[in-house]
């Protein structure tokens, strides 16, 4: 396949930035998009020209660290993927493809397409847990029965993989799809159960302060969620939020 | 170098406990007063930061990823084994102990694989307590499935996704001691070096990825964590940045490394495709319950699917040879991990592969949709039902049990599963070899400590399923806080650790001078193109098979490719910011000192254990021969100032609970 790409480059935070044009060509349909993206890095270094720098690790849709808007959709085209999951057989021969970083206020650029989402582990700091001692001195797992549905709800609300395409699709760019889904799964379980109240309001809080904007009910995100985290988390949080807001 | 295991006195059953009970321990106030360091947040890591600070030391902990959440364990897919005996099926912690010492064909210690065994049980109450979701049954108990050719149901599992949630239920417990404070969080950077200072672990030497930063990091301990090496092989199933760098800086500051020819294969990947390829996909080990293996029983039908010009599904069942169910007819398409990669490598080897590389087997699912499909015709009373009702039926079946998997395997490839048979070929998924260490888990450098994949203590030559997350997490949260209090107790009274010793300075001296080296070494060619090059080397003399001829060249190969990656290997940028090219150029240098080692210590071993297999040591019927006389030892290797004359160094391993036996899956 041939094809061009229109890659925003970025030096740094505070660079402008502007979109760069390269041409590729004998790309096979096989290949993954990341892999296309090693064969333009291959041949900037040979050229002597810096490479251009994303995020990227497991490559297998699980880690959470590829973050590409491809054109002008989180992860491109395809429903439920990351972008390791993408191929190239997704495109035609002779396209011309757009890849920018994840758009967020809350997810500032670090280099050309890496984005820096540390607002999430500070979401997750401020109450995504259950404080129990590291100490192995717990129950017997099988102490409390948990319905199986509620497990498979938690579990499903779990599988959130951290990617932020949610946000970075959202017009608004809010992360509540991302907090919902873990004040869900652990409001779901009895063990998470006890300090469900103070664990939505305090990630909530944290959320806002990481300037992240409020969710107006548009569902993008869960149209672009590799990991199909259900909007039924947001409405479970609202209420959470509610009830733990009134009662607090 | 001195070699002691410090495996403590007493019954097998007894010895953890005699030896908790003999511990020196910290006294809280004082723990307030000792820094450790960990590297890697994955589950040995995670699990270590936590427990440690939860404890009361000081934890800061490194990862080179942009979050804790994004360490490898992540990926892992199958479950995570445990002796809690749920399901009444015989199972006991001897019987864990027992089957990952023989799993590990007898090249492990008995007493940590019993530790191990002893403490798993803890590992599931702990993580249920801080709300990993396992796998629920309909009374709202835990699930368990059987995993690898064991006899019990002790698996427990998160659908496919254990790893995750096991890991995502440490970084939450980690989450809540940096809320602390406790926990000082680095993501983004690197260990480069590791400081000793009168002969002790007291410090590394970190690039902050992001601005390029050689920071000096001083405490009271340094623990590894860093996981495995497999990306030594270029491409195997790790995850791209998973490295040896941590382990190995290690290794040339006087850790023993031991076992380092011990790599896991994992007989389910997707195959090779083609050049560009970065990243080998596993397919879970469950699709051997149903799919049967097999390839054209004639070469020349071989040579046609090859070309494409005869499809699989054209060729009548007396033209395939179902091999494993040929040679193995008691185990048939469950053999362990070892037997099954070996013997699909053995027939694409003789000209029987069936994908365009030639390396790749059939995995067949069609006999289960017919087979499962008319269970449910009957079921549904259906009598006489057509040949296309029946495979509708099973579709669905197979689909309800594997559905994910198909689909993945779909996206990756553009081929429909339930239509024609997948293509596999075994792949490197797992490192048992790294840093050695004692029953403390601590190297030979004191204060220096490794856990998890990083260290080589629990595995032996291979690996059963299930089995890594056991250990990560055995490590970190129950067996670590207790034993590096050993250490720590000497340091109560020591005081904060300065970085500004003449140490710290020759360690940020010799990392400057190699970043330096690189990026102003003015080359044509790319870090991959060397990386992908010692990758091929690796995995056609020290991968699968191995033999003392190819091995010798494969030594001398690798010596050349390490002079030409300082000759030629060009990194553009600078050494200041971020450079993605920079960070896997330091990777990859270690990566060709490591390869080297690797082939010395399969050289040295004599005999095939577990997936090992050395051409020259097999029966007449060409399995795998262990030589237990001879080689029953853990191979340590000290790094004597130069890659090439690496010095061996044996730690005997006594069975007295366990006896040797042939393993046999005929």
């Amino acid at each position: 396949m041939n094809l061009t790409l229109q890659v925003w480059r970025q030096n740094g935070p505070n660079d402008k930035g502007r979109m760069e044009e390269h041409k590729l060509s004998g790309i096979s349909p096989d290949q993954s998009f990341l892999e296309m993206m090693d064969v333009l890095n291959e041949q900037l270094v040979e050229s002597g020209k810096e490479p251009v720098a994303f995020d990227h690790d497991c490559r297998e849709g699980i880690c959470g660290a590829c973050s590409m808007f491809i054109n002008g959709e989180a992860h491109g085209p395809g429903r439920g993927i990351t972008t390791c999951q993408l191929h190239m057989r997704s495109f035609n021969d002779g396209d011309t493809i757009y890849i920018e970083p994840w758009r967020s206020a809350a997810f500032p650029v670090i280099k050309d397409l890496m984005t820096d989402r540390s607002s999430f582990d500070r979401i997750i700091q401020a109450g995504g847990f259950v404080s129990v001692n590291t100490s192995g001195n717990t129950l017997d797992a099988n102490a409390i029965p948990i319905p199986k549905e509620d497990a498979d709800k938690a579990f499903d609300a779990a599988t959130c993989i951290g990617c932020g395409a949610c946000v970075a699709t959202c017009k608004n760019g809010s992360a509540m799809l991302f907090t919902s889904a873990k004040v869900s799964q652990l409001s779901l379980l009895p063990q998470g159960k006890v300090e469900a109240s103070d664990r939505v309001l305090n990630m909530v809080k944290q959320m806002d302060l990481e300037g992240f904007g409020n969710c107006t009910n548009t569902g993008a995100c869960e149209v672009e969620c590799p990991k199909g985290i259900s909007l039924e988390n947001i409405a479970r949080m609202n209420r959470e939020y509610l009830v733990a807001a009134v009662t607090d | 170098m001195k070699l002691d295991a410090k495996i403590p006195e007493g019954p097998l059953a007894d010895k953890w406990t005699i030896h908790k009970n003999n511990i020196r321990l910290v006294n809280p106030a004082n723990k307030r007063l000792i820094d450790v360091i960990v590297i890697g947040t994955g589950l040995a890591g995670g699990s270590a930061a936590a427990s440690l600070a939860e404890m009361g030391y000081n934890v800061k902990a490194f990862c080179f990823q942009d979050s804790p959440r994004r360490a490898h364990s992540i990926a892992a897919q199958g479950g995570i084994n445990a002796a809690k005996n749920y399901q009444n099926d015989g199972d006991s912690v001897y019987r864990l102990f027992y089957d990952t010492i023989k799993g590990g064909d007898y090249r492990s210690r008995e007493a940590n694989v019993y530790r191990l065994a002893e403490v798993s049980a803890n590992i599931i109450d702990q993580c249920v307590a801080q709300g990993v979701p396992f796998a629920r049954e309909y009374g709202g108990l835990l699930d368990n499935r059987s995993f690898g050719g064991v006899q019990v149901s002790r698996t427990f599992y998160a659908k496919g996704q254990t790893g995750q949630q096991l890991l995502l239920g440490a970084y939450s417990a980690m989450s809540r001691q940096i809320a602390k404070g406790k926990v000082a969080m680095y993501s983004r950077h690197e260990m480069l070096d590791v400081v000793i200072v009168d002969g002790k672990a007291r410090g590394i030497i970190a690039r902050d990825l992001v601005s390029g930063e050689i920071e000096r990091h001083s405490a009271h301990a340094v623990v590894l964590a860093s996981g495995g090496y497999g990306n030594v092989f270029f491409l195997s199933t790790n995850a791209m940045g998973s490295n040896v760098t941590a382990a190995w800086k290690a290794h040339k500051k006087g850790a023993a490394f031991a076992n380092p020819c011990y790599t896991q294969i994992h007989p389910t990947c997707i195959p090779v495709s083609g050049d560009n390829q970065s990243k080998l996909t596993l397919m879970s080990e469950s699709l051997r319950n149903d799919g049967r293996i097999w390839v054209p029983a004639d070469a020349d039908d071989a040579k046609a699917v090859r070309e494409g010009s005869l499809k699989p599904t054209d060729i009548p069942e007396d033209r395939r040879d179902y091999y494993l169910e040929r040679r193995y007819p008691s185990f048939g398409n469950l053999v362990p991990r070892d037997v099954a990669s070996r013997a699909a490598k053995e027939r694409c080897d003789a000209g029987y592969g069936v994908n365009q590389t030639g390396e790749a087997v059939f995995l067949d699912f069609s006999d289960a949709i017919m087979r499962y499909g008319s269970t449910e015709a009957h079921v549904r009373g259906m009598h006489n039902p057509s040949d296309d009702e029946v495979r509708k039926l099973g579709k669905e079946i197979v689909a309800a049990k594997y559905g994910n998997l198909f689909q993945m395997y779909e996206k990756i490839t553009d081929d429909n599963p339930y239509e024609t048979p997948m293509k596999i070929y075994p792949a490197v998924h797992y490192t048992m070899g790294g840093v050695w260490c004692d029953y403390n888990l601590m190297t030979t450098v004191p204060g220096l400590y490794a856990t998890g994949e990083a260290n080589f203590s629990d595995h032996g030559a291979n690996r059963l399923g299930a089995s890594a997350l056991m250990q990560g997490l055995a490590d970190g949260y129950f067996v670590l806080p207790y034993t590096i209090g050993e250490f720590l107790a000497d340091d109560i009274r020591t005081g904060p650790i300065s970085t500004d010793s003449p140490e710290f300075d020759e360690a940020e001296k010799n990392v400057q001078g190699q970043i330096d080296r690189l990026v102003n070494n003015n080359g044509t060619k790319t870090v991959d193109h060397f990386h992908k090059r010692l990758g091929k080397i690796m995995w056609n003399e020290c991968g699968m098979a191995r033999n003392k001829e190819g091995l010798e060249q494969a030594i001398k190969d690798i010596q050349a490719l390490r002079d030409e990656f300082y000759a030629e290997v060009r990194i553009p940028g600078s050494a200041e910011g971020l450079n993605p090219e920079l960070e896997k150029a330091l990777r990859v240098a270690d990566f060709l000192e490591l390869g080297e080692l690797m082939c010395h210590d399969a050289l040295d071993r004599e005999e095939s254990a577990g997936g090992h297999f050395r051409e020259e040591y097999q029966t007449e019927e060409g399995e795998a021969l262990r030589r237990d006389d001879e080689f029953a030892y853990v191979s340590a290797w000290e790094y004597s100032g130069n890659p090439s004359e690496p010095n061996l160094h044996k730690e005997e391993l006594v069975f007295e609970n366990v006896e040797l036996k042939t393993r046999s899956y005929k």
